[in-house]
């Protein structure tokens, strides 16, 4: 049986209807892509997010995911404000690059996360861009408000964590890099560090609701310069063919972890570097080439086997 | 955000119901789709610094007058004329702009060495005000200056050696003015221009005539005429108005004339949905609303009166001009129309209003039938420009209590009116041949107008005159959710519900009426194309 509010009641609580004749107004709400986040790079939220991180989230991502890190020594010349652009199969991700990145990085580090999802409630918004610096990203469209808010970031000396694919892997293989890193790189004129994490999706993959240990690689590369290389015309690279290198770059990075260096490097000259985003072939077929470390299988239930039948 | 103006909006199925004034009280009521609701603007904004624009205006006056410091000389006669208690409407919060006004003319006054100050209410045929309400428009300054040495008067229409005739216009009116005003050497007048009626000539030409001179604009056949009242080039009260004040000024009276534009922030933050539309209601704007509406229906209604009575306006001033008359009160009329002016195409078969608890003759007192008549049919149908929103032959559907109740000390004859003379007849022609020389001349009445606080003995027919031109227009009149026996009694039809009244008014109009809502106050001024 329903319970119908008294009418008094309704017409408090529930909100006027529009009329029907009238144009809504386009509402800018604190909130996706339109969410402020400002206040968290004031003095008072660098503090707190500086405790957090070195004291919940570093922790927390050595013990369920004990990161092994490759090619820091890449970052030393660095100086300016770099791009980190990074591989994408899990949550963990972000986490993972914001705890490996040398401090002098860390500690100015904004992090391009989706505002459909991490932005779509106040409380989470407020939560993800205090803990870990986030700042929204609109990633089923071009947004200029997006665009311009990490360029400014940039500008201001900021470094940005970007995972070029646009989301998490469905199945465990890379997806194509989108021009958001590069086109920011060419307008700001900054590097961009490719980076790729193994073994994550096995540890909380998209889909899971659970956590399971396990041992994850992390390889910063060469920094990429834009305009440093040349299209196949002559002209300057644009940022599309920029998005591609790097895009290369992390398959390099993607083949070192799965070989080693010197093959990779021989793989990469010769072109014979495997496909990041794995065969052109049906789903089952690509489940099946897909590396050890990118799977994540079922663990045996012991109450189950211990049936009878 | 700049305001937003006003706009008609076309009810559909998803439009919230609207709000009605309904006296002291409101009615939520859902208009059939199809209607229309005509919203007022939102409130413009204020002037940044009100002193320096009142010190601007006096000192850069418009038409051909001199700077106000430049007018005024050691030994002259300087009388000052303001708007009295039945302006702005709610009495706006403290400071009033008259007094901001009048202390800025006081300012320069002393500093020319002007000794010969007095000051005077503009009653016209209106009740005098209170000491508290004089202390409230002038403030404690200048109440404390002037009224102790009787220098602080209020305009006596009936005081023989108080008043002056200066003569006949060519269309044999007479004007006959206060004698101290006119014999001044400068007039001051502090308008507050509400609404598009006031100001103009008809500041001193009323504001401080006699019966004598009135009942040339204030009679029938002038309010017939005058269409509309908010459109003075086509408002024969105003062409008479302004006929008495070009005479006036031919007669050597000197009029320094300054007038004040307000916004529409008519009412106190508990009343902030008053202000906004239904569709953008906040939760506390209908916790408020309907916490208010429930609360009141369960009020005496005394101490409704008493809490309505006691709200003040947080009027912003949106303009101040001074100078000559004319120049002056064109700048305002554009002023006011920038605020209160919505475009409305077409007009209507029934026009519904809801009447609220306060017209410019019942501040502090009783909203009596006679004044819920001349609200409605006098000055809310009147709110247009070019045509009446309602058709000739139409119906006009007002919402309001209309209690058969009486204030005796401020509307005596208004008692005498209704128990007599609309018990007779109230057809407005026969009114003003039988019976308003008798009432207009009443010593009684006039010794209550003197010495008390009592609206003229005349004025209730002026209230009943000023609904000409909507009787002479309208088919019928219908008042939802009025005192049965007072709304018959004017030969209005009294209706239980909004929708009883719509199918009422469809007896007259046809079927499948269009319907037009006035969404106000705040004021608005419809121009119908």
């Amino acid at each position: 049986m329903s319970v119908r509010l008294p009418r008094i009641v309704e017409d408090v609580v529930s909100r006027p209807t529009w009329p029907g004749t009238l144009p809504r107004p386009i509402e800018r709400r604190n909130i996706g892509v339109d969410y402020d986040t400002a206040w968290t790079r004031a003095p008072w939220a660098r503090a707190v997010r500086r405790v957090l991180v070195d004291n919940v989230t570093r922790p927390f991502v050595a013990a369920v995911a004990a990161p092994k890190v490759f090619g820091r020594e890449h970052l030393d010349a660095l100086d300016g404000p770099v791009i980190f652009a990074a591989n994408h199969s899990s949550h963990l991700d972000t986490s993972i690059v914001v705890a490996c990145l040398p401090e002098r990085f860390r500690r100015r580090t904004v992090v391009a996360a989706a505002a459909d999802y991490f932005f779509d409630r106040p409380w989470k918004a407020a939560l993800w861009s205090l803990a870990l610096g986030t700042i929204p990203m609109e990633r089923t469209k071009v947004n200029r408000r997006s665009a311009d808010l990490a360029a400014q970031l940039l500008t201001d000396r900021w470094n940005l964590v970007i995972f070029p694919e646009g989301g998490r892997s469905p199945d465990g293989w890379g997806q194509e890099f989108r021009g958001g890193a590069a086109y920011l790189a060419k307008r700001c004129d900054v590097p961009v560090v490719p980076v790729h994490l193994r073994g994550v999706r096995p540890v909380f993959p998209k889909g899971s609701s659970s956590l399971r240990r396990g041992k994850v690689e992390i390889r910063f590369g060469d920094p990429l310069w834009p305009g440093e290389a040349t299209g196949h015309d002559g002209r300057e690279e644009d940022a599309r063919r920029f998005a591609a290198r790097i895009e290369e770059s992390v398959a390099l990075l993607a083949d070192e972890a799965e070989s080693d260096w010197w093959s990779a490097r021989r793989r990469a000259a010769a072109g014979e570097t495997p496909a990041f985003r794995g065969p052109d072939a049906s789903p089952w077929r690509r489940a099946w080439v897909l590396p050890a470390s990118a799977r994540r299988t079922r663990r045996s239930r012991s109450r189950t086997s211990a049936k009878p039948w | 955000m700049s305001p937003r103006p006003g706009f008609v909006l076309e009810v559909d199925r998803s439009t919230p119901p609207t709000v009605f004034w309904h006296g002291e009280g409101f009615r939520f009521e859902r208009l059939p789709e199809g209607s229309r609701v005509v919203y007022p603007p939102e409130p413009l904004d204020g002037l940044v610094d009100p002193e320096a624009s009142i010190r601007h205006a006096l000192e850069h006056p418009l038409g051909d007058s001199a700077p106000l410091s430049a007018l005024l000389k050691p030994g002259m006669r300087l009388t000052i004329a303001f708007d009295d208690v039945s302006l702005p409407l709610p009495p706006m919060r403290r400071p009033d702009i008259r007094q901001r006004v009048i202390e800025a003319v006081l300012d320069k006054a002393a500093a020319a060495g002007v000794d010969d100050v007095v000051l005077i209410a503009a009653l016209a045929i209106h009740r005098r005000m209170t000491d508290d309400e004089l202390r409230h428009a002038l403030g404690d300054r200048v109440f404390d200056a002037f009224a102790p040495h009787g220098l602080l008067q209020q305009h006596d229409a009936e005081d023989p050696g108080a008043l002056v005739h200066l003569g006949l216009t060519d269309k044999g009116e007479d004007v006959e003015i206060n004698r101290r005003a006119a014999e001044s050497d400068l007039l001051v007048y502090v308008n507050i221009n509400l609404s598009a009626m006031d100001g103009g000539h008809k500041s001193v030409a009323t504001g401080l005539a006699s019966y004598r001179s009135l009942r040339h604009h204030h009679n029938v056949k002038v309010l017939q005429h005058s269409r509309s009242l908010m459109d003075r080039h086509h408002s024969e009260m105003h062409s008479s108005n302004w006929r008495m004040g070009r005479l006036i000024k031919a007669a050597g009276v000197k009029i320094f004339q300054i007038e004040t534009t307000l916004n529409l922030d008519m009412f106190p933050s508990q009343f902030n949905f008053l202000q906004k539309r239904e569709w953008e209601w906040s939760l506390a704007d209908r916790a408020g609303f309907h916490a208010t509406r429930l609360s009141l229906d369960r009020t005496p209604p005394r101490l409704a009166r008493q809490i309505f009575q006691s709200m003040l306006s947080p009027y912003a001033v949106t303009s101040v001009q001074a100078g000559e008359v004319e120049a002056v009160h064109d700048v305002t009329l554009e002023n006011l129309h920038r605020q209160q002016l919505v475009y409305v195409e077409g007009q209507t078969d029934i026009l519904t209003m809801g009447l609220p608890y306060l017209c410019p003759y019942n501040v502090n007192s009783i909203m009596n039938p006679i004044l819920v008549a001349c609200l409605g049919l006098g000055y809310f149908f009147n709110l247009y420009r070019g045509r009446p929103l309602v058709r000739e032959g139409g119906v006009c559907i007002m919402s309001h209590p209309t209690p058969w109740a009486f204030n005796p000390v401020h509307h005596p004859s208004y008692i005498d009116f209704f128990e007599q003379v609309l018990a007779e007849t109230t057809d407005l022609v026969e009114i003003e041949k039988r019976y308003e020389e008798s009432f207009a001349t009443d010593p009684w009445y006039i010794h209550l107008y003197r010495t008390s606080y009592a609206y003229h003995g005349v004025h209730p027919f002026y209230m009943w005159y000023w609904c000409a031109h909507a009787l002479q227009h309208l088919g019928a009149v219908i008042i939802v959710g009025g005192d049965r026996a007072a709304v018959r009694r004017m030969g209005f039809k009294p209706a239980s519900t909004l929708a009883d009244a719509l199918e009422m008014a469809e007896d007259v109009v046809g079927r499948n009426p269009t319907i037009t809502h006035l969404h106000a106050p705040p004021l608005l001024v419809a121009d119908v194309s």
